[in-house]
């Protein structure tokens, strides 16, 4: 077999524009997000609206933004206000469909770490940017996707520190703690695609990427992970490759 | 107001906050002052700072910060100087997220004590401190407590987050035009720039351009806060760089990467103080150090797309 004539950041845009359905609101960060959103405007998802924490509304972006935060995110806006004003009258009223979401740290619940590694917070050893708006969107959209680097230690058995809950200890546990919606999907990694169990929410792996086995993602995961029934991640199509390289990042600012 | 003069009127242990997110409008040539005049003890209170904090930590301008995010994304996901800081326990700190930050300058600026979320629930953002009780109780200018979570009074069944209110000493916003008498226009995002004003005693605002009151007030919906709530008013041509300013100029890679690879080393960090901030008189010639209009005017944005698209800015 030829090596396969795409990188990994490319495949996992595509596998994260295939989590987006038309017509939804999607709330993305800087980097994989931003790419994958922008190539499911270009493919199956025509209609879906990006929404970025600081203040800008359905961008319709002709180039790449760096930060949420960004001129470029403000490029044929529907409405550009502040944060007040996307995180209370379209996250935390429920207008978010999907959210995307990443860190140091993901466990089998998909809650995630990106304040500080370390059990005691007050004396981590290591120091991450902290939640940003991370946490207002694992708590508030209606559903979640996490893009992660798959390693043994970023997958552990718990988190060091929930900067974004997920399905916090299993089961029914996230509505008891108050929160009224959500909970992540997927999990997008460098190694393959994980959704969670629907009564148990532990994660199980749906699918490994190309190259890989099942065993050898369960191998670099630092928690029991299910793997019973994994399939191979399908490739990115010429057709998505052509728009992620030609269109949605011709600079080659996050593919490269 | 002259910047310097502007500046001076930061007491060392004041409460602040700065305008701008991540990679844009940070009034950056007023923290640059700040640093000069040497101020010490600082509280910050911010929601996704960037560059404007990592070079205050770094320069030991600040005691206690209060924040959801440190960095300047796809540039660098963390700040060099505030992680080391945290790492070598030389900053005290609390975590938020940046709605429950946004939302106490909301009560802040609302005159309320302060404000329900229905964030934070299951998080250790809610259920863990870094600052401890004797630190909160010693101290007022931090809340004596992080977070509170109650349930509505109307509905047994709804939990909601109440988080306390940002009242800071000083608010600085740099934006794209002022006038002299404090009405103030901002272009693109507005940030949590209105909030973080109206919460603050004093407001400083440093301006792209100083425009006659006659040309702001034809369009006063687009006018975001009380021109006698800003209490003065600089004129700061690239005020922001580094970062960006929409409709005006874009960020600028070439600086920010050399920041982000000098600021992870603290004789490095140390030097590049020096060349740009401690070293230079003011922020004419820190326009000149890093390169005058030959590294300006690239930057300058085009008018139908508000930065500059021919811009080369390749990941760092």
């Amino acid at each position: 077999m030829p090596r396969p004539a795409y990188t990994l950041t490319e495949l996992m845009a595509v596998v994260a524009a295939r989590e987006i359905r038309d017509g939804e609101v999607v709330f993305a960060g800087t980097g994989l997000p931003m790419l994958g959103v922008m190539l499911a405007q270009r493919t199956h998802a025509p209609n879906c609206v990006i929404i970025f924490e600081a203040g800008t509304v359905a961008s319709q972006l002709a180039h790449l933004p760096m930060s949420v935060g960004d001129p470029r995110a403000m490029r044929r806006a529907a409405a550009a206000a502040g944060l007040i004003e996307v995180f209370s009258y379209v996250l935390q009223a429920g207008r978010v469909d999907v959210g995307f979401l990443s860190g140091a740290q993901v466990d089998r619940f998909g809650n995630i770490n990106s304040t500080s590694i370390g059990r005691n917070p007050r004396r981590p050893s290591v120091r991450f940017s902290g939640s940003g708006g991370a946490c207002d969107i694992a708590c508030l959209a209606k559903r979640t996707v996490i893009i992660a680097k798959h390693e043994e230690r970023r997958f552990p058995e718990r988190v060091d520190y929930i900067t974004s809950p997920g399905w916090l200890e299993g089961g029914t546990s996230r509505g008891e703690a108050g929160l009224v919606r959500g909970g992540p999907e997927a999990m997008v990694t460098t190694m393959g695609v994980m959704r969670f169990r629907q009564k148990t929410k532990a994660a199980y792996l749906e699918s490994y990427h190309p190259g890989l086995t099942p065993g050898s993602v369960a191998k670099a995961t630092g928690f029991a992970l299910e793997t019973g029934g994994a399939v191979e991640t399908p490739p990115p199509t010429p057709e998505e490759l052509r728009i992620l390289r030609r269109e949605v990042d011709p600079e080659g600012i996050f593919l490269g | 107001m002259d910047l310097r003069r502007a500046a001076s009127l930061v007491p060392d242990g004041a409460t602040i906050s700065f305008g701008g997110f991540t990679t844009q409008r940070h009034p950056m040539a007023f923290v640059y002052e700040l640093i000069r005049l040497g101020k010490r003890d600082l509280y910050l209170f911010g929601h996704s700072p960037g560059g404007d904090w990592d070079i205050l930590i770094g320069a030991g301008c600040v005691k206690r910060v209060e924040l959801a995010y440190e960095a300047d994304e796809a540039f660098n996901t963390v700040g060099p100087r505030w992680r080391r800081a945290v790492e070598r326990g030389r900053i005290e700190w609390e975590d938020y997220s940046n709605f429950s930050m946004v939302a106490r300058f909301t009560a802040g600026a609302m005159g309320i004590p302060f404000m329900p979320v229905r964030s934070l629930l299951g998080s250790d953002v809610l259920a863990k401190t870094a600052l401890g009780p004797k630190q909160r109780r010693s101290d007022p200018r931090t809340s004596p407590k992080k977070a509170h979570v109650m349930t509505s009074p109307f509905n047994p069944g709804e939990r909601v987050v109440l988080v306390p209110a940002i009242r800071t000493d000083i608010a600085v916003l740099h934006v794209q035009k002022a006038t002299s008498q404090g009405t103030v226009r901002i272009e693109g995002q507005t940030f949590a720039d209105v909030q973080q004003a109206l919460c603050a005693q004093t407001v400083i605002v440093t301006a792209e351009e100083i425009v006659k009151e006659d040309v702001l007030r034809l369009e006063p919906e687009r006018n975001p806060i009380p021109n006698f709530a800003v209490t003065h008013v600089c004129h700061v041509p690239f005020g922001a760089h580094p970062y960006a300013v929409f409709n005006y100029y874009d960020y600028d890679p070439l600086q920010l990467k050399e920041y982000h690879e000098e600021a992870r080393d603290d004789d490095a960090f140390r030097r590049y103080l020096e060349k740009y901030v401690s070293g230079v008189k003011d922020h004419a010639q820190y326009l000149e150090a890093v390169g005058g209009r030959t590294r300006l005017d690239p930057l300058k944005a085009s008018p139908s797309f508000g930065y500059s698209p021919d811009l080369k800015r390749r990941r760092l």
